[in-house]
């Protein structure tokens, strides 16, 4: 973590971590909450995830992460009692709360500054919850916790008399005392039998004393009865402490602090002595129910014993009134047994994520060796029934096996992410004046780390677009005979291997004929092309399309759909779009489970072998000499159905040759650029698609343009990995074509 | 003489908190998520003493401290409630429940380490 020698810094860390899982609870727990679930161990866990934040928050002195979690947690509190009810109103303020909570957390964790007046508009949300009852509550508890590690006080009733007072006189060392000594008090304790059954022990508070100051302990023994009357459990010592020390009279009372009210204490300044003859007859009145009480065990006489406690504390009605614990224990337990099954299911261990990293390396490497080797056997001629081969098939099934399970170690569940969208969504539909409502699906499904976090912002952008986009507003979607509140769909499924996102809404559709009108406005397209509905569709990736005639304030960011789908094929994925107009639209993101391990195209160019990402190719050509038309020497177009694509050879774009003049025949890979353009690149053959490891080339290489990567194929051959965005760049700016925007971009 | 301490608490920062703060004072720490889980561990170790969190799932405070009074050998073991709740009526919950006393969290190392040793030498 941040600095492995500071224990503190680590539980820091990881108190952090906590807090995400705690508010990822305290999301679900909403949710439930909404949806009508009225489990109440729902409430339960809301409250405990607020309530644990606040608590670690506090012990790294988070003030102000403190303070709101408190006034969250009190008026959580009051839900959980049934003394409020959580209605639409306040579940509202309960998810903008959760929400500033993570503000609040993740601000501390990074020390960002305070949003301080959003705090306080909340924390006047939530005082309007509570009420001005609960707010006087509140102010209560806030200050008892203030006093809260002050002393106990020492009520006056519990003063020890009678012949506790009797006794000092007779007590050698206080007679011996000089007049002058030293600071000290005179201490005298008696525990009650309640005392002992709360686990506390009377030695260990004497010693408590001793440690303060110089003691003599004086045990008084009159009230122990015979053997034969003896009760086991009843207390009949008491004790006189007198003390040397100057500490303060809240110390020496902090040491009896657990056990106010189970004993009757009494602390005297000692030189206050001259005094206590006038204290005197306050202090025998109130003694006198517990000397009596002692004396009844003793059988000594008074009848008329009138104990604080209950009379007669023999055991047995002792054990009687704790009857009720039995009873309370029985009722945790079925509760105990119902959570029982989800909290066992998990148990996690953290690990470096470096050691993960090389530990996915070397199953890389791993699955390489295996292809070699399998390879090598293959051209020795073995028989494919032979044990060799049998053998190899077993450990190939192996290999992979043991791939998907180290991908799966990065892999985590998409929940966090979509939880973090449904704050999107109440953020932007509130923004915009709509009601929406997100539905999610497979919040389960894992994807690599690294993918998640990169998702993050696309998704974001896509699910704000369909917010402010996608969805009409209520009074079009009454007029259109829809519910009032609009939906988003975001949905995760693993598919082939891959990951699909999808983001759907049930608004109005893209509306075709003003995305054309724009396209055409704008100059994006000519304005008699004739496009399908696919094509004015995709014309939304287009870089700078905007729909929104009014800028909104939601949308006008100046991002668009086109920025979304570069950030998505950074990450080796497609994104696609589907419409149905007044039925709503559908984005769908298609994404690699690792970033590790890579689609690949290998083609060779040059006699040299090379990797595309299969995800950039749209589609594959061979040329015939009339497709292709020279606009300038040196600088070629391809004719491709209706638009002319800007072809270059990879061959000389990399250095590997001078360009090729005879184009017939050549294999052409159609290539998604960035920004939605499109370009042809020569290659000489394909030889095949597979899955490649990505070997990143170490920095002791400098950065070379047009390369990404590099992997070892099955034969032991190292083949470079293009980043073909790069190589086009490069080839436009040299040659001065534009690069053709694409119209069918999606096709692939 | 090192003590043997459980201490029971859901939050992973608050066991880490209580761990950091008795190692160095040569406590010997065991610890557990939940009630339920404090009464697992508590099978296999005797505590000198016990410290419990309050609000915790499966099973709470109140209701681990009512299981540890329950078990004989555990009818004198010091329980030390650590708890953000500093109201009076759940100091008297827990000290009804049997709990011997209590820390209010966020808790100072010393003073922690000071009740344990009011409460159990």
């Amino acid at each position: 973590m941040s600095d492995s020698n500071d224990p503190m810094a680590e539980i820091r860390a990881s108190f952090f971590i906590e807090c995400e899982e705690l508010l990822e609870a305290l999301q679900d727990g909403l949710q439930a909450l909404d949806d009508g679930d009225e489990d109440p161990e729902t409430i339960n866990i809301v409250f405990r995830a607020v309530h644990s934040i606040k608590g670690g928050a506090g012990a790294f002195g988070l003030e102000a992460l403190v303070r709101f979690a408190h006034r969250f947690e009190t008026v959580l509190d009051e839900v959980r009692a049934g003394r409020m009810s959580p209605d639409s109103d306040a579940r509202k303020i309960f998810f903008q709360c959760a929400d500033h909570l993570s503000d609040l957390v993740r601000i501390s964790r990074d020390d960002g500054n305070l949003p301080d007046d959003e705090t306080a508009s909340l924390l006047a949300s939530l005082n309007g919850l509570l009420g001005d009852a609960g707010i006087e509550e509140e102010d209560e508890a806030a200050e008892e916790e203030e006093i809260d590690f002050q002393p106990a006080t020492l009520s006056l009733d519990l003063d020890l008399g009678g012949d506790e007072d009797s006794d000092v006189p007779d007590l050698p060392p206080l007679d011996s005392l000089p007049v002058a000594a030293p600071e000290g008090f005179i201490v005298r304790f008696k525990p009650d039998n309640d005392l002992f059954e709360t686990g506390n022990e009377p030695f260990h508070m004497l010693r408590a004393l001793d440690e303060l100051g110089k003691c003599t302990v004086t045990c008084h023994l009159d009230d122990l009865p015979d053997l034969d009357t003896l009760a086991a459990e009843t207390s009949y010592l008491s004790w006189t402490v007198e003390i040397e020390t100057d500490v303060e009279e809240a110390e020496i009372a902090a040491a009896f602090e657990f056990v106010d009210g189970l004993c009757t204490l009494d602390i005297k300044k000692k030189n206050s002595d001259e005094v206590a003859p006038a204290d005197l007859p306050q202090a025998a009145k109130p003694a006198e129910p517990i000397s009596e009480n002692v004396k009844n065990e003793s059988e000594e006489t008074a009848p008329q014993a009138v104990a604080p406690q209950p009379p007669g504390p023999e055991e047995a009605d002792a054990a009687q009134e704790l009857d009720p614990k039995p009873q309370m224990a029985q009722k945790t337990q079925p509760s105990a047994a119902k959570q029982g099954a989800p909290a066992a299911a998990k148990s996690v261990v953290r690990v470096d994520l470096d050691r993960i990293e090389r530990l996915v390396n070397l199953v890389g490497e791993l699955v390489i060796n295996q292809a070699m080797l399998s390879q090598s056997l293959e051209r020795s001629g073995l028989s494919p029934h032979s044990d060799a081969m049998n053998g190899l098939e077993e450990f190939q099934r192996l290999t992979r096996d043991i791939q998907d399970s180290v991908m799966m170690i990065r892999a985590q569940p998409v929940k966090s992410l979509f939880q973090r969208m449904s704050r999107i969504v109440r953020e932007a539909s509130a923004a915009v004046n709509k009601d929406v409502r997100l539905m999610t699906e497979g919040e389960s499904t894992e994807v690599d780390k690294t993918v998640i976090e990169r998702l993050a912002d696309p998704l974001t952008h896509m699910i704000r677009n369909a917010v402010d986009h996608g969805l009409e507003s209520s009074e079009e979607r009454i007029a259109a005979g829809k519910p009032e509140q609009g939906r988003v769909n975001l949905t995760a499924a693993h598919r082939s291997g891959r990951v699909v996102i999808e983001v759907s809404d049930d608004g109005g559709g893209i509306n075709r004929p003003k995305v054309l009108q724009i396209a055409i406005d704008k100059g994006l397209i000519s304005a008699d092309a004739t496009l399908s509905d696919t094509e004015i569709d995709n014309l939304l990736f287009l870089p700078g399309f905007s729909t929104a005639s009014v800028v909104s304030d939601l949308s006008g960011r100046g991002v668009g759909m086109d920025v979304v789908r570069t950030s998505i094929q950074a990450l080796g994925g497609r994104i696609s779009i589907s419409s149905i107009p007044g039925e709503g639209t559908t984005f769908s993101i298609s994404l690699p489970l690792t970033l590790a391990v890579l689609d690949g195209m290998v083609v060779q160019v040059a006699d040299e072998t090379l990797v595309l990402p299969l995800n950039v190719v749209i589609e594959t050509l061979t040329l015939t000499n009339k497709d292709v038309e020279m606009v300038r020497p040196g600088s070629h177009v391809v004719r491709v159905r209706s638009g002319f694509v800007p072809l270059f050879d990879l061959g000389k774009e990399l250095g590997y040759r001078e360009p090729v003049d005879d184009h017939e025949g050549s294999v052409v890979l159609l290539i998604a650029h960035e920004d939605g353009g499109r370009a042809a690149l020569i290659i000489d053959s394909i030889q095949d698609q597979r899955q490649v490891v990505i070997k990143g080339l170490d920095d002791s290489f400098y950065r070379a343009p047009g390369i990404a990567a590099a992997t070892i194929l099955g034969d032991g051959q190292i083949a470079l990995i293009l980043d073909t965005s790069d190589i086009i760049t490069n080839a436009i700016s040299s040659s001065g074509v534009a690069v053709s925007p694409a119209n069918t971009g999606q096709t692939a | 003489m090192s003590l043997e301490i459980l201490a029971v608490d859901d939050s992973r920062t608050m066991r880490d908190m209580i761990r950091l703060a008795l190692l160095p004072a040569g406590f010997n720490v065991h610890t557990a998520d939940d009630g339920v889980h404090g009464i697992e561990v508590l099978e296999g170790i005797e505590p000198d003493a016990i410290i419990t969190d309050i609000n915790m799932p499966r099973m709470d405070g109140f209701g681990f401290i009512d299981a540890v009074r329950g078990q004989d050998k555990h009818r004198a073991t010091p329980i030390l409630v650590l708890t953000t709740e500093a109201a009076p009526e759940l100091k008297a919950r827990a000290r009804d429940a049997g709990a011997t006393g209590w820390i209010v969290k966020p808790f100072d190392p010393t003073k922690l380490i000071k009740a344990l040793q009011m409460v159990a030498g």
